[in-house]
């Protein structure tokens, strides 16, 4: 009987702790534009998994014989480029490629941002130097600063990541600085501080988990602009190189056949400017979905 | 200066002497510093085991500026506080952590004072994580006593702080202060947010756990009525300054200083018999960045002379251990 009762609280305790996420969950699938941006987003995700299922064709190898297609072709359906590899395929692996460096480019963004943005908000002497840093990356122009980077470090798409990564650092910075400096002044910290707790603890467990909202929808909205930089710098050939079949890399080596083979230029286009816009109305319906006082 | 308890052969718990806090007021281009708000002017008191000490005032009086200061929140800008025989006020944070057991403080706002994102039970076990080296089954247990002892329950473990009452709130609040068994906690307007209903069951647990533990309050409030129904002593702040302390009984029969008659006309008397005369003050509360000279309160008392103007009135002890700041103590208004 007790045992009976006792679950019964249980699962009442286990439906309030997911509270939290299935509401925000419920609020963005409210949204129709976030809910299309999130299947765009869980269609590439699972593009990229299982590229290999999807497109039986290998993205690197030249069918000369069959170059230059028209999509819908046969077996082509999306066509072929100049050395006769299938668009198809080249888009599904190139998912992969966006992916990773977005992934891998916004995570180690976050890293820098947060931890600078903990301090330089927590510790008031920090602050100042930290936020001049900050300024004078925020006065180079985002592409050029990648560029500097890559210039210095060399040209593939693991320096793509830290370039880009780099050039995050700055705006979550002052986001997270911005969320800090409120979070700080609420009592339950003063109250941390009464019971003995190192600065770090009140950093990382009781400020930290309070700014997570404005980081969440930083690291989506990110994404998208990280995905399109990738695109930009592989365009600009400082990127992937070929024959790696990543998006801007694509629209690069197809400009030169625009009047013969159209498809080679709008696809990998269609592709970049799918993601972008899904990353970034998630992002926008997170973040209304997250904000408590948004009446959706 | 010999404060007497009104029980005798206390032992001093804790001493300020001196105690002054000022915050500085940075303007202009060069952020450089123009003046300070003198939030606590020259505070020396004792406070004895087993006490309830009411520090009541207005609002912007300094009384929460120095329950923090007395924690090391604030930092002092002049002034020593001995806790058991130690000075305490320049000790590091490690240094300072074996005090940090004994004293504890209880927030106003007890939503305020918790972290939104945290379980309580999370909360409460953290107090241990940092102050001791219970293992994780001790920890659990120890909370689930906590709870009991505050007249929560075991069930409430998991829950978030807005999951509960404003007055189970509290009980966490309090569940919280006494943890690490302290022998001093601050009472920050504890129970000012809370209904009168709430208040008295929460002033109960205070007053059960006193006696348990032989605690020590120092209890902010401007609740007249509660601080008499709680405290043993009253001291009396204004504009950052002690204007009188006395014994529960003592002040209250017998205020000796103007503000404190003033105040205690002040609270609301539930007859129509007694026609007791309101005194009501004439204008505001000066600023605290700009005190007036002399009598901090000179320009609003009802009996002020030229003297008041000019002369800082010293602290004296008028009655057996009744003490006030005035030239003219004693005089009724």
């Amino acid at each position: 009987m007790t045992n009976a009762v006792l679950t019964e609280e249980r699962m009442a305790v286990v439906k309030k702790k997911e509270k939290v996420y299935v509401t925000t969950l419920r609020r963005l699938l409210k949204n129709k534009l976030a809910v299309a941006g999130l299947i765009i987003i869980l269609l590439q995700i699972g593009m990229a998994i299982f590229a290999p299922l999807i497109a039986t064709q290998d993205p690197i190898k030249q069918n000369l014989a069959a170059s230059e297609l028209p999509m819908f072709s046969d077996g082509h359906w999306l066509g072929t480029d100049n050395y006769g590899r299938d668009v198809w395929t080249r888009i599904v692996y190139g998912a992969r490629i966006s992916l990773l460096v977005g992934i891998t480019a916004v995570s180690l963004g976050l890293i820098g941002g947060v931890t600078l943005g903990l301090l330089g908000g927590y510790y008031k002497k920090l602050d100042g130097v930290i936020m001049r840093v900050v300024d004078l990356l925020f006065s180079f122009p985002g592409i050029l600063l990648a560029m500097l980077i890559i210039a210095i470090l060399g040209t593939n798409l693991v320096n793509v990541a830290i370039a880009i990564s780099i050039w995050s650092i700055p705006t979550c910075a002052r986001i997270v600085r911005g969320s800090v400096l409120s979070i700080k002044q609420k009592e339950y910290i003063m109250a941390m501080k009464s019971l003995g707790a190192s600065d770090f603890r009140i950093m990382m467990r009781h400020i930290l988990p309070n700014a997570f909202a404005p980081i969440i929808v930083f690291a989506t909205m990110r994404m998208a602009t990280a995905i399109l930089s990738t695109a930009s710098l592989s365009y600009l050939g400082l990127g992937a190189q070929p024959p790696t079949p990543e998006w801007g890399a694509m629209i690069s080596q197809g400009q030169d056949y625009m009047w013969t083979s159209p498809h080679l230029t709008i696809v990998p286009g269609i592709a970049i400017m799918l993601t972008v816009f899904a990353f970034n109305v998630v992002g926008d319906g997170l973040r209304d979905a997250l904000d408590p006082n948004m009446n959706i | 200066m010999v404060t007497l308890s009104p029980k005798s052969n206390q032992k001093i718990l804790l001493e300020l002497k001196g105690v002054k806090k000022y915050f500085p007021i940075k303007g202009g281009i060069l952020k450089r510093v123009q003046g300070h708000v003198k939030a606590v002017e020259d505070v020396s008191l004792h406070l004895f085991e087993g006490e309830s000490l009411g520090v009541v005032g207005e609002s912007g009086c300094g009384k929460s500026t120095l329950g923090r200061a007395i924690l090391g929140l604030e930092e002092l800008t002049e002034g020593k506080i001995h806790f058991r025989d130690e000075e305490i006020q320049d000790l590091k944070r490690k240094e300072k952590l074996k005090f940090v057991k004994e004293m504890q403080m209880i927030f106003q706002d007890p939503y305020a004072s918790l972290n939104p994102r945290q379980r309580i039970g999370h909360a409460l076990e953290e107090v241990f994580t940092m102050h001791t080296n219970m293992s994780a089954k001790e920890k659990r247990a120890s909370v689930v006593d906590l709870l009991h002892e505050v007249g929560l329950k075991e069930e409430h473990f998991d829950r978030y702080p807005h999951e509960f009452s404003g007055g189970q709130r509290q009980r966490i609040g309090i569940a919280r202060a006494i943890a690490l068994n302290p022998s001093f906690v601050i009472c920050d307007e504890a129970v000012s947010a809370l209904d009168v209903s709430v208040q008295a069951q929460v002033l109960k647990l205070l007053k059960t756990l006193q006696e348990k533990y032989q605690l020590s309050y120092l209890f902010i409030s401007h609740d007249l009525g509660v601080v008499r129904y709680f405290c043993d002593r009253v001291l009396v702040m204004y504009l950052g300054n002690t204007v009188e302390l006395g014994t529960v009984k003592g002040l209250f029969a017998n205020p000796l200083h103007p503000y404190t008659q003033a105040l205690l006309s002040a609270i609301p008397r539930p007859s129509v018999h007694t026609n007791t005369k309101r005194i009501r003050l004439q204008g505001d509360l000066p600023n605290p960045a700009n005190p007036p000279s002399g009598c901090p309160f000179h320009t609003r008392c009802p009996i002020a002379q030229e003297v008041c103007k000019v002369d800082k009135p010293a602290w004296q002890e008028v009655e057996p251990a009744h003490f006030a700041a005035c030239h003219f103590a004693g005089t009724k208004i």
